[in-house]
């Protein structure tokens, strides 16, 4: 089971970044729980989704659709002040992926901008979720969830793939 | 093959309302309920189900033209938020007598919480007063399974059914099994029965005798009958007997936690599907076998009252589960360690960081007219009302919010409680009010004002849509949810003819005129044989897709003139206006600015400008 915070403000695509997690596990024969922000936070305030992934049928040990304090095992923080509002989801040994403009440490990165150098400053959410996957945080591979942002990814697709196959060349370069 | 996809619980409702053979669904929107009946909404275009969909004027509305359906032999859904259920709560409270013929289904969400809601109010209890069973799903799953068998309970015994999920249900999503829908066919028959249907008091006595023998008959439904999940747990040899007894999304917290604690295997967890009525015999070999019972329930202690005992009993009424507030998993986790005498958890503690506030969308009309109100009347009174616009308390420009169509009748209170002041001193006072809301509850209000000889602004914000809850329609939209052309309302005309004599309507942002046409408004209220000034402040939602392209996009800059001052960014609040720092001039995110100009008339230097405009 990975237990997943996709946190941000309203208007960056949370609930985007979480639905491309949820249908990729769901493809890969996983069951899925989310819980979602909806209202009156969606107009600029701090939005959290919460995903849970468990082996497909296994409703056991997963019946609530919220994460505990402590227990999420990553924390994807589309914004800089995501980790201060909802750091305290992350379980101790757990990994945070952060945008945040100046970028310290191997799990941080400056999305908003490489968004902005292709021209797609809307796109940061993708960058960020694409580094994610290269540095090997999530349940699945970034091939596979590529191919679920093909399916779904509407218009600007060709835009929305740049942006996250640059957030996973990053993740490739803080790698070496 | 059988497909799975995921759903939000809203989406599974609307799935479980067709799959329950539902001919008709009438609606208001409201957050955590509106996407049911937008999802019905698609399905009925895919599959072309020969359904009954409506956005109704209002709750009320909503309930009574379903219900009709209803006494006509039809399957029928009314949904709604909790607060809407207030709106609604005379025609459920008449029609728990009258009953109903074809299986009706009120579908009524919860906000514990609240997240965007003005209370935690609980459904159920109103369920209790109105004597009608509710069912409370614990998951998005659960909700669609339930709703077949909410609708065979009211086509039974006649009544209606409430059908309540809360937030964490509505808004979760979770994987299920497809399967194909195939359109309900039902013959509309009204047989007429004026003692049910039209009974006067002498009848009603009699309904409301019939209504409780179904009660009492329900209570003890089998298939509805409290269920031990986890079965096979002997007596502890010494020590009390304990028992949790749940339902809702709390029941889904404690099932993970208890597997989590060791504590499955140790304590009785009962599920509780129809938490009233609940059913006697339940309750009484539950006190006969446990010492203790938890119950855990959202949000207000509808079962733990149907127990009516104090000793062995546990919840809300002994202060074991806290009385306001969401029961998040954290706390789920607390209650289950004290009863269980386990160790506390160890706290991880939430951080003290106050949140980003909500803000109105960059380039949103309603900014501008807050902001004109704010300088047309620096010391007014601002009772406004819910939607979006709520927000502009951020702005300064919002001091009261009740409930819906309130800013009206609050501002007629207000200019009669100021009504001895002189003239010169009197605050003026300026309401604000949605148009989808002006429609839902404004109207009486206005009318109300009007005839008892009120005097005092009030500012319709019409973006043409119900932006707050996704752009649901509304009645100056002109055509009905299938695009068959109706009347499209007129608001001026309808603001004339409740009988206000200052009726016009301006665009927000041409702030400068919108600003003197408030003022002109104020003279209006102030002078012989004036009375209520409406002024309409009409620009569309810059948020909506159905209504794009109507204003010219200006080219924004900040030039040398900015004195970093922050006024615009304080004052004016445009998320797209970015304070870089004490001395710094400010910046315009050019991800965020809509090019909406109206910054152009906030910085009083000149250094916000317009370089280009393209329409
Ligand atoms: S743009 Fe104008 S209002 Fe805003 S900080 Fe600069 S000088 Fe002040
Ligand atoms: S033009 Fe000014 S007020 Fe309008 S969105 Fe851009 S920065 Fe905000």
């Amino acid at each position: 089971m990975q237990q997943i915070i996709v946190s941000g403000v309203g208007g960056q695509g949370v609930l985007f970044i979480t639905k491309l997690l949820a249908e990729t596990a769901l493809e890969q024969g996983y069951s899925v729980l989310i819980s979602e922000t909806h209202g009156m936070a969606q107009r600029g305030g701090n939005v959290i989704s919460h995903l849970k992934i468990a082996d497909g049928g296994s409703v056991e040990g997963m019946s609530s659709p919220l994460v505990r304090p402590g227990k999420a095992d990553v924390l994807l923080a589309l914004h800089p002040d995501a980790v201060k509002a909802h750091g305290f989801y992350l379980k101790p040994d757990g990994t945070v992926i952060s945008n945040v403009p100046d970028s310290e440490g191997k799990h941080s990165l400056n999305a908003s901008r490489i968004a902005e150098d292709l021209g797609a400053p809307i796109a940061a959410n993708l960058v960020l979720l694409g580094f994610a996957v290269g540095s090997g945080a999530l349940f699945c591979g970034a091939e596979q969830l590529e191919g679920t942002l093909r399916r779904l990814g509407g218009k600007r697709l060709e835009l929305s793939l740049k942006a996250f196959r640059a957030g996973a060349g990053e993740a490739l370069k803080s790698r070496d | 093959m059988t497909t799975r996809k995921i759903l939000l619980g809203n989406e599974a409702i609307a799935i479980g309302l067709v799959e329950s053979a539902c001919t008709m669904a009438t609606s208001y929107p409201g957050t955590p309920a509106s996407e049911v009946l937008g999802t019905l909404v698609q399905i009925k275009k895919e599959e072309g189900l020969p359904l009954h969909l409506e956005w109704s004027i209002n709750e009320k509305v909503a309930f009574e033209v379903a219900l009709a359906n209803s006494f006509a032999g039809r399957r029928s859904a009314a949904i709604m938020k909790q607060v809407g259920l207030n709106v609604a709560a005379d025609p459920l409270m008449s029609a728990a007598y009258t009953g109903v013929k074809g299986g009706f289904v009120l579908v009524v969400a919860d906000d514990p919480g609240p997240h965007s809601s003005q209370t935690e109010q609980d459904s159920r209890l109103l369920g209790m007063m109105a004597k009608v069973p509710v069912l409370d799903p614990s998951s998005p799953m659960e909700a669609r399974d339930m709703l077949p068998q909410g609708f065979a309970l009211s086509e039974r015994f006649e009544i209606p059914v409430m059908f309540r999920p809360t937030t964490r249900v509505c808004h979760a999503r979770q994987d299920m099994e497809m399967k194909p829908l195939s359109p309900a066919h039902s013959i509309a028959q009204f047989e007429k029965n004026p003692a049910r249907w039209a009974a006067t008091p002498k009848f009603r006595l009699v309904l409301h005798g019939q209504l409780n023998g179904k009660l009492a008959e329900i209570a003890e439904e089998p298939s509805l009958a409290p269920k031990l999940l986890n079965p096979g747990i002997s007596t502890p040899p010494h020590g009390s007997r304990l028992c949790i007894v749940a339902s809702g999304v709390v029941l889904a917290h404690a099932m993970e936690i208890m597997r989590d604690l060791g504590l499955w295997e140790k304590i009785p967890v009962y599920q509780v599907t129809m938490p009233f009525p609940l059913s006697p015999k339940f309750r009484d070999s539950i006190l006969a076998q446990y010492d203790k019972v938890l119950v855990l329930e959202e949000s207000y202690p509808v079962m733990e009252l149907q127990f009516q005992n104090r000793e062995k009993v546990q919840g809300r009424t002994t202060g074991t589960v806290p009385s306001a507030g969401e029961l998040l998993p954290e706390r789920v986790e607390d209650i289950l360690r004290t009863f269980a005498q386990l160790p506390p958890a160890p706290r991880v503690e939430p951080p003290t960081f106050p949140g980003r506030r909500p803000t109105l969308c960059a380039g949103c009309p309603h900014r501008a007219s807050f902001y004109a109100i704010r300088k047309a009347f620096p010391k007014g009174i601002y009772p406004s009302d819910i939607g979006c616009y709520t927000l502009g308390v951020n702005l300064g420009a919002v001091d009261t919010v009740l409930c819906m169509g309130a800013s009206i009748s609050q501002a007629a209170g207000f200019y009669h409680a100021y009504r001895s002041v002189p003239q010169e001193e009197a605050p003026a006072i300026c309401a604000t009010i949605g148009d989808s809301t002006f429609f839902h509850a404004g109207i009486p209000a206005l009318i109300n004002a009007v005839v008892q000889g009120a005097r005092f602004v009030l500012t319709i914000l019409d973006n043409s849509t119900t932006a707050m809850t996704g752009h649901q329609p509304t009645p100056g939209f002109g055509s009905t949810l299938d695009g068959t052309p109706v009347p499209q309302l007129s608001i001026p005309e309808l603001v004339k003819a409740c009988g206000v004599g200052f009726v016009e309507v301006e665009d927000p942002y041409k702030l400068d005129a919108f600003t003197d046409l408030l003022k002109k408004a104020d003279l209006h209220t102030r002078s012989e044989g004036g009375g209520v000034a409406v002024v309409i402040a009409r620009r569309p939602c810059i948020m909506d897709r159905n209504q794009r392209g109507s204003w010219v996009r200006q080219e924004m800059a900040v030039n040398e003139k900015c004195k970093a001052c922050g006024l615009c960014v304080k004052q004016f609040e445009c998320p797209a206006l970015q304070s870089q720092g004490e001395k710094e001039p400010v910046r315009i995110d050019p991800a965020l600015c809509t090019g909406c100009g109206v910054c152009r008339f906030v910085c009083p230097h000149g250094a916000l400008e317009a370089v280009s405009s393209t329409p």
